[in-house]
């Protein structure tokens, strides 16, 4: 008789990676942790491996050091030659690459779970690649009904031209997990805990799944992007207006046509043009200053998984 | 309580620094604005000037380049011969020190206020050398009273036989504002405005009293340093845990012995085992990870800060 649910292979090889961006210490530490002692993250039958994946970067306590790590795993990138000239983090993909992929191969890794924190009020965020991937909208919607009532967003960055190729894109099911708001550089211990249950329950549905558990169908609420929008600047680059105060610390919240986004230095307020409501993240992140990205609007939906189980059974 | 000598004659060098830390951004972006559209800063008495303190690293959006300008106004730093190796800051600072110094000479510029942001929940805090600087004292009673409704706790950061490392020690007096919690290298516009209002009553004082204003005797209630606290560490230096969540945004709340203080990675707690009741600041400051400081332990303190006499007019200077 035909199965109803999609079946797939069991998982086997699992990485977690922080420090992709050296100054986010979440993950810095949580991963620092696990090296030490990993029977928190340990589950029958599954490899589970920590990982630093810019080290350089967490000793210096810096984002990057020549460039964002986090955008450098294009196959253009992946393909260069070897060479002391290429920019470290490049050099360091093509590394990350050959551990845990090679991207696109059988040989990679099945998920990689990345940590992020932000300094936008982003609370609890699972980042989604790809809309039709059922295995980690079954995920997500476990990892959600887990944490409720904490609430738990999911940012989907399919788009042809904004989506980034990431560190975690070498794995078959590649999952950002972002946590905030948190500076750069700072320790939080509220922040740590809600990411550490994440991780916990990501384990947990995957060894049901390895176990043979049939997750039924499902649907989640996600949150696309649609456009990043710059602060606005003068002539020479320098940024003249500032995120107004009725927008910040209010990521997921609805923004309407005419709500203030901005402020000028001489007290004049900038209102959201269009005709949409938007929900906006990343508001005022530290690090999106040089991306030229005051906030990004997204537009909310809903995905739908099928049941899935695991084959083997 | 001995006290410092006050000013006899009006304040006519007055100089507001931003960016002494590149990614503190609520000073880097009054500054720059202002070296822009300077109108701002004038008085009837004095127009203040806008300096940008560390260009380097703010264009880079960090603390510094080579070390921490702010704790290289020492004379060893400004007197040293200067060498090729020196870093950027070692240099820099002997440029503001002629600038707005030299230090501990009669033509340093009067009253420096430095602007400063941190990750800590400090609220809007004033920071002053020591209680015997009663002319910093009588100006951050007046920008207590000019702010009802917002706290603006005084922190006495100077330790007894310390020697002055500040931007504001060359100038002859000087505060600084310390605000927050906002991240390094972002602006948020609640604590850019705060911080914009409170450099105007800064001005405003200074005009009040260099039109002949006196201001009466009052009790004033600030914290002092007692002692730096590092995180728990592992042997090969890395942190062991962090700060416990019930310590956590804390700053300026009192802290009894047998509270926790940190929390281990394996979800131990490490409790506070003084025998006093102390008031945490600079609780998990960004910065301060790297000089072994997870929280300043300050005592609270309540002293007595005689009047500041009006100027007279035919003050002359000191001999």
């Amino acid at each position: 008789m035909a199965s109803c649910h999609a079946a797939e292979k069991p998982i086997k090889k699992v990485a977690i990676f922080g420090g992709t961006h050296g100054n986010e210490l979440t993950g810095v530490f949580l991963v620092k942790h696990w090296l030490e002692d990993g029977a928190e993250i340990q589950r029958a039958g599954l490899e589970v491996k920590p990982f630093i994946t810019n080290p350089r970067a967490v000793k210096k306590c810096s984002r990057y050091i020549d460039c964002d790590l986090n955008r450098a795993f294009g196959l253009e990138n992946l393909g260069k030659n070897r060479s002391e000239d290429l920019p470290y983090e490049v050099r360091r993909a093509q590394e990350i690459n050959n551990l845990f992929g090679p991207k696109d191969s059988d040989d990679s890794y099945d998920i990689i779970f990345d940590l992020h924190n932000t300094t936008s009020n982003m609370g609890c965020t699972l980042i989604l690649e790809d809309s039709k991937n059922d295995f980690l909208i079954q995920m997500f919607h476990y990892i959600k009904s887990s944490l409720a009532p904490l609430p738990c967003y999911v940012y989907l960055i399919e788009h042809p031209s904004l989506k980034y190729a990431t560190t975690r894109s070498v794995a078959k099911y590649p999952v950002g997990i972002e946590v905030g708001p948190q500076p750069q550089g700072v320790l939080r211990a509220d922040i740590l805990d809600q990411m550490r249950k994440m991780i916990k329950h990501a384990l947990d549905f995957i060894q049901h799944f390895n176990e043979g558990k049939e997750f039924p169908s499902c649907a989640i609420e996600v949150y696309k992007i649609v456009e990043r929008v710059n602060y606005p600047r003068d002539e020479s680059g320098e940024i003249v207006a500032f995120i107004h105060p009725n927008l910040q610390d209010q990521d997921w919240k609805p923004l309407h046509p005419g709500a203030p986004v901005f402020l000028t230095l001489d007290g004049k307020t900038v209102s959201l043009d269009g005709d949409c409501t938007v929900y906006p993240v990343f508001v005022n992140e530290a690090a999106y200053y040089e991306k030229n990205e005051a906030f990004a609007k997204t537009t909310k939906l809903t995905l739908k998984a099928k049941s899935i189980r695991s084959s083997v059974h | 309580m001995c006290s410092l000598p006050v000013p006899r004659e009006p304040l006519r060098h007055v100089a507001v620094t931003g960016g002494t830390h590149g990614n503190e951004m609520s000073g880097v972006c009054l500054a720059q604005h202002w070296l822009r559209a300077p109108g701002e800063l004038q008085r009837p008495s004095f127009s203040a000037k806008p300096v940008l303190a560390n260009p380097e690293a703010t264009a880079v959006c960090r603390r510094y380049m080579g070390r921490d300008l702010n704790r290289t106004f020492t004379s060893s730093f400004l007197t040293a011969r200067a060498t090729p190796d020196d870093p950027y800051e070692v240099t820099r600072a002997r440029e503001l020190n002629q600038l707005l110094g030299p230090k501990a000479s009669g033509r340093a510029f009067d009253f420096i206020l430095d602007l400063h942001n941190t990750t800590a929940n400090m609220g809007t805090c004033l920071i002053a050398d020591s209680a015997h600087n009663m002319f910093a004292m009588h100006l951050c009673r007046h920008l207590q009273l000019q702010t009802p409704e917002l706290p603006c706790p005084v922190f006495l950061y100077q330790l007894p036989g310390e020697e002055s490392y500040t931007i504001d020690s060359v100038a002859k007096n000087g505060i600084a504002l310390e605000l927050g919690p906002q991240p390094q290298g972002v602006l948020r516009a609640d604590l850019f405005s705060r911080m914009r209002s409170l450099v105007g009553a800064v001005l405003d004082f200074i005009e009040l009293f260099n039109q002949g204003t006196d201001f009466p005797a009052f009790e004033m209630e600030a914290y002092s340093t007692v002692r730096r606290v590092d995180f728990p560490r592992t042997e090969d230096g890395d942190l062991a845990g962090t700060i416990h969540p019930q310590l956590q945004d804390r700053d300026f709340e009192p802290l009894q012995p047998g509270a926790p203080i940190f929390q281990m990675f394996d979800g131990k707690d490490v409790q506070y085992e003084g025998k006093d009741t102390v008031y945490p600041i600079f609780i998990n400051e960004a910065a301060y990870y790297e000089k072994g400081i997870a929280f300043i332990q300050t005592e609270k303190l309540t002293f007595s800060v005689p009047a500041l006499p009006a100027l007279t007019p035919t003050s002359t200077p000191a001999p």
